[in-house]
């Protein structure tokens, strides 16, 4: 390798190697230091992190035998990770659930999940997607059982690795499936050879999505979501909930491509969406713990987020991919609220919202939005996202998932409004001790405003994701 | 930018409420505020009552790659209802002086984003818009009940939220429909499209569910009361004067021009539960001891003249239903805020509680009789206008319909004369020593007071305002009726006209 093409590994890489970089540097403070309760720097490394991934928006390039694409999709998928990363790492800078000499390994494993996820949303071939979906599993596997003494998070992480076992296994059969009709498991290569004159393949590449389906927690792969949010750490919750989903929105963006329109596999993606968004939706009426409410809303958003899919088209998978940040973004709103108020690390129900206004008005007033982005109101990122989802799909012969899309809307307000209104309308007696820095009510306010401002103002995103699923149209 | 100033200056003003501290400072800046308003509202008179099309056009690309844009402007219809809202800020403020005594600046702020909004849904012409601001709008109305409502404030304002939000789910289908059809979200240029009667049949129906829901019409009204009950004095006020107007608005702007077609084929079944609101809105008011639940039902009573005055499809139909939708605003805000006052007098708004104050609080009774003449109809007032115009509307195109309509007249006249007599003279319940109208309450039932009579002695300004905006909303509507296309004349019983029928069969 010459230097200038070294620089130019290099350059265009530069996103994956500097995660890689910072996991080298955990590894060895995590090894070398006996203090570990210092994370700031932790903190500042991310947000280069993000500041690198920003750089990184416009390369191009092919690596690695052709199974590595860096294109445009990709670095908006990396900066997106970056920015759900960095938050999370701003989220967990107390870590009041994880024992101080285990933080420099949370992080670690928190970092190779994400480097994973970056190396997800640069594959272009079926072994190097399955291989870093697993990265960045195995990573969260460990995490989310790292809860100070809970039995509870100890049960998450089992039910999470199993569920994630069986997923994986039914990809990889459906993966042989693909490589025994198609005898090729580039993306590239593939295009058009999945057709229904070849059953076999349609079928593989129905349960090799399986395996993202339940990254993205849709119905009926949902099962672990609830239990794995109420489980682990608030923090953990916050990552589990958000990050990994864009990982599988950018690999279904990938695979559907290919696939997609007018395949038999539509509708199965259209019945599941239909299903995950009414039954997520309607099981998180009865819930009383905030954080199984947002768990069962990210199935049901799930379902939302495959209506860009199920649609196909450039403008559909660009209405997926600003919906996927628009998600990441309204969650990581209330996940930051409810981390903020619960200094201690335990469980929030709808109870310990009470009052909120009075003793916390910045967060109240960033839960207010977080939970009416996610029902959809204007003029909320929540809004606009649903907005180009249901416009990219009406006339495309799924005009009945839009409707149920719609209606859905109004099963969820209940559940959503109740965050707001014990927040809001509900007064009480004794105020929780919450963390009130100026800090952290400024960046819960921060990011109820990126949800308010992208809302306002979305063309300058959403032409960036229609930039971004263009490069994948030239293949 | 004489619309966006309006709309974006409550907004700043919400802005700077959020770093004050000093109540007293709060309600000054607000009720400042509402003045200044007014002030920006000053260039809307430059508005040509003449010129048919929309005036004070602004228009910028919002997200180019949908083709949704920034897009406002004003008919006479959107004009007059934008003037009503404007006005209704200051005297807002003022009736909440004293009945809202805790976090009073969340209320303020809430009251302004409301404002703001309200005059967004009337201004704007780009169809996604229209919808950002019309389910904007829920918030802070959610909150202004939920916060500061009565005892059943949890119940009232989540069905209002829920009952409304439910209806409005498929307007974004609609609106989503319409796009697809014509590649574009801009409501002038959808005005002025044609579309299959299949389609229209199903658009109508999911806009018409959402304005009626709004509106409310019968069936879809259990809302109403609940939330006007529940609500402080200025959230009722508001509900009464703009929320419900969005309705019928609604159906002026889009059922009308869009699907005309289809709003022919449905104006029977429209036409009866505009009647069956009236009349069923007038009963069950004959019957409440709540002076608010009494006043809420008169709403759904009143606004049943409005949407049989819009589904008659004649010109003085159309024109009755908008003055009416003003004379609402005036009145029933009006009452609304006489109700609010004697409840801070007396704590109670059943009417046994609040009986035969005539003697001790007679400006209170003065003007409460005037908006109760005005409620039900009485000459020389401005419901008067509205309503006969309603009429001439309803006897224009059926004689049938203009009779169902006349016992809602009527019924008015009763439910609202039994409130003022037993108000008035009835036994007195616990009336000494209370303090009539002070100078605060004055200040915001005078200028309501004056309207009525403004409106109703010399509406021929108000009139023209509306004329002129009438044949863009009547005109696809009237060229369905003129072209008789056979399987909709098939089902249109209401119209008179037909002799032609049987020949063209």
């Amino acid at each position: 390798m010459n230097n200038s093409s070294l620089l130019h590994f290099v350059t265009t890489l530069g996103p994956e190697l500097f995660q890689l970089f910072f996991i080298t540097t955990l590894f060895l403070v995590s090894v070398l230091r006996k203090r570990q309760d210092k994370t700031c720097w932790i903190a500042a490394f991310s947000v280069i992190g993000v500041a690198i991934a920003a750089l990184g928006l416009g390369n191009e390039g092919m690596f690695f035998a052709q199974a590595y694409q860096v294109d445009g999709l990709s670095q908006f998928f990396k900066l997106a990770i970056a920015i759900g990363f960095c938050i999370t790492v701003l989220n967990g800078k107390n870590l009041p659930g994880v024992a101080s000499a285990k933080r420099t390994d949370y992080y670690l494993m928190l970092a190779f999940s994400t480097w994973g996820l970056m190396l997800l949303s640069s594959a272009v071939e079926l072994m190097t997607m399955f291989v870093s979906l697993e990265i960045s599993s195995y990573s969260l596997y460990s995490i989310i059982s790292v809860r100070k003494g809970s039995q509870p998070a100890a049960e998450a992480a089992i039910k999470y690795i199993m569920f994630g076992a069986a997923a994986t296994a039914i990809s990889l059969f459906g993966l042989s499936y693909i490589l025994a009709c198609a005898n090729t498991s580039y993306l590239n290569e593939l295009t058009g050879k999945i057709t229904l004159d070849c059953p076999i393949a349609m079928i593989g590449i129905t349960m090799f999505m399986i395996s993202f389906f339940y990254k993205l927690a849709l119905f009926p792969f949902h099962f672990w979501c609830p239990d794995v949010y109420t489980g682990s750490s608030n923090e953990t919750a916050a990552f589990v909930a958000t990050v990994p989903k864009l990982g599988a929105v950018v690999a279904l963006i990938r695979i559907s491509h290919m696939v997609i329109p007018g395949m038999a596999m539509t509708d199965v993606l259209a019945i599941l969406a239909a299903l995950s968004m009414t039954y997520g939706n309607l099981a998180a009426l009865a819930q009383k713990d905030v954080k199984r409410i947002l768990g069962y809303s990210s199935v049901a958003h799930a379902g939302y987020i495959l209506i860009g899919i199920v649609a196909g088209t450039q403008q559909g998978l660009a209405a997926a991919a600003f919906y996927g940040l628009a998600y990441v973004f309204m969650n990581l709103t209330c996940f930051w609220v409810i981390a903020r108020i619960s200094p201690a690390g335990d469980n929030v129900t709808l109870d310990d919202l009470s009052g909120m206004h009075a003793y916390a008005p910045a967060y109240a007033l960033a839960l207010a939005v977080g939970a009416f982005a996610l029902v959809g109101i204007p003029p909320t990122m929540g809004f606009t996202g649903k907005l180009f989802l249901f416009t990219s799909l009406w006339g495309h012969g799924y005009d009945w998932l839009v409707i149920i899309g719609a209606v859905n809307t109004a099963f969820s307000i209940f559940y959503y409004l109740n965050l707001v209104r014990y927040a809001y309308t509900r007064d009480t007696e004794s105020p929780r001790t919450i963390d009130a820095s100026i800090a952290s009510r400024s960046m819960a306010l921060v990011l109820a405003g990126i949800v308010l401002a992208l809302g306002c103002i979305p063309a300058g995103v959403y032409q960036a994701a229609l930039a971004a699923t263009q490069g994948i149209w030239k293949i | 930018m004489t619309l966006t100033s309006l709309i974006v200056f409550p907004l700043m003003v919400s802005f700077i409420l959020v770093f004050l501290r000093n109540e007293r400072i709060i309600r000054f800046v607000t009720l400042g505020a509402g003045f200044i308003e007014m002030g920006l509202a000053v260039p809307l008179s430059l508005f040509d009552i003449h010129a048919p099309g929309f005036q004070f056009v602004e228009h910028y690309a919002w997200v180019p790659q949908w083709g949704l844009s920034y897009y406002l402007g004003i008919d006479g219809i959107s004009l007059l209802m934008i003037l009503l809202t404007i006005l209704l800020l200051p005297l807002c403020v003022l009736c909440s002086w004293k009945y809202i005594g805790k976090r009073i600046k969340e209320f303020h702020i809430c009251l302004l984003l409301m404002i703001s909004v309200c005059i967004g849904v009337f201004a704007a012409l780009d169809m996604v818009l229209f919808y950002v601001f019309w389910e904007a709008m829920l918030v802070p109305m959610y909150l202004i009940i939920a916060v500061w409502g009565g005892p059943r404030r949890k119940y009232a304002s989540i069905k209002f939220i829920i009952y409304t939000l439910a209806a409005s789910t498929l307007l974004l289908v609609a609106i989503i429909a319409f796009y697809f059809q014509t590649g574009t979200f801009s409501i002038p240029e959808i005005m002025a499209s044609k579309f299959s009667f299949r389609f229209q049949f199903w658009a109508f129906l999911a806009l018409a569910l959402a304005f009626a829901v709004k509106v409310p019409m019968f069936p879809f009204h259990t809302w109403l009361p609940a939330a006007h009950v529940e609500a402080p004095t200025a959230g009722s006020v508001l509900l009464a004067s703009v929320l419900l107007k969005m309705g019928a608005y609604g159906f002026l702007r889009f059922c009308l021009p869009m699907t005309p077609d289809a709003s022919v084929y449905f104006a029977p079944m429209m036409i009866a539960i505009s009647i069956a609101s009236i009349i069923y809105g007038g009963l069950v008011a004959l019957g409440q001891k709540d002076m608010k639940k009494l006043i809420a039902y008169s709403s759904v009573a009143h606004m049943g003249f409005v949407t049989l005055g819009i589904f008659v499809f004649t010109a003085r139909g159309i024109e009755g239903a908008v003055f009416q939708m003003l004379n609402h605003g005036v009145t029933t805000g009006a009452l609304f805020m006489l109700v609010g006052a004697i409840y801070e007098r007396t704590h109670s708004r059943e009417i046994t509680d609040n009986m035969g104050l005539a003697k001790f609080i007679p400006a209170y009774i003065g003007f409460f009789g005037l908006f109760s003449m005005s409620s039900l109809g009485f000459p020389g007032t401005n419901s008067f206008v509205g309503e006969a115009l309603v009429l001439i509307g309803a006897f224009q195109n059926n004689v049938i319909i203009g009779a169902l309509a006349i016992p809602g007249a009527m019924l008015a006249a009763a439910y609202m004369l039994r409130l003022l007599q037993k108000l008035a003279w009835g036994e007195p319940s616990k009336g000494k020593g209370l303090p009539d109208l002070n100078l605060r309450e004055w200040a915001y039932i005078l200028p309501l007071a004056l309207l009525v009579f403004y409106l109703g002695l010399a509406p021929t300004l108000t009139r023209l305002t509306i004329d002129g905006s009438i044949p863009k909303t009547l005109s696809g509507v009237e060229r369905v009726l003129a072209d008789k296309n056979p399987d909709l004349v098939a089902h249109m019983s209401v119209i008179t006209s037909t002799p032609c029928q049987g020949v063209q069969e």
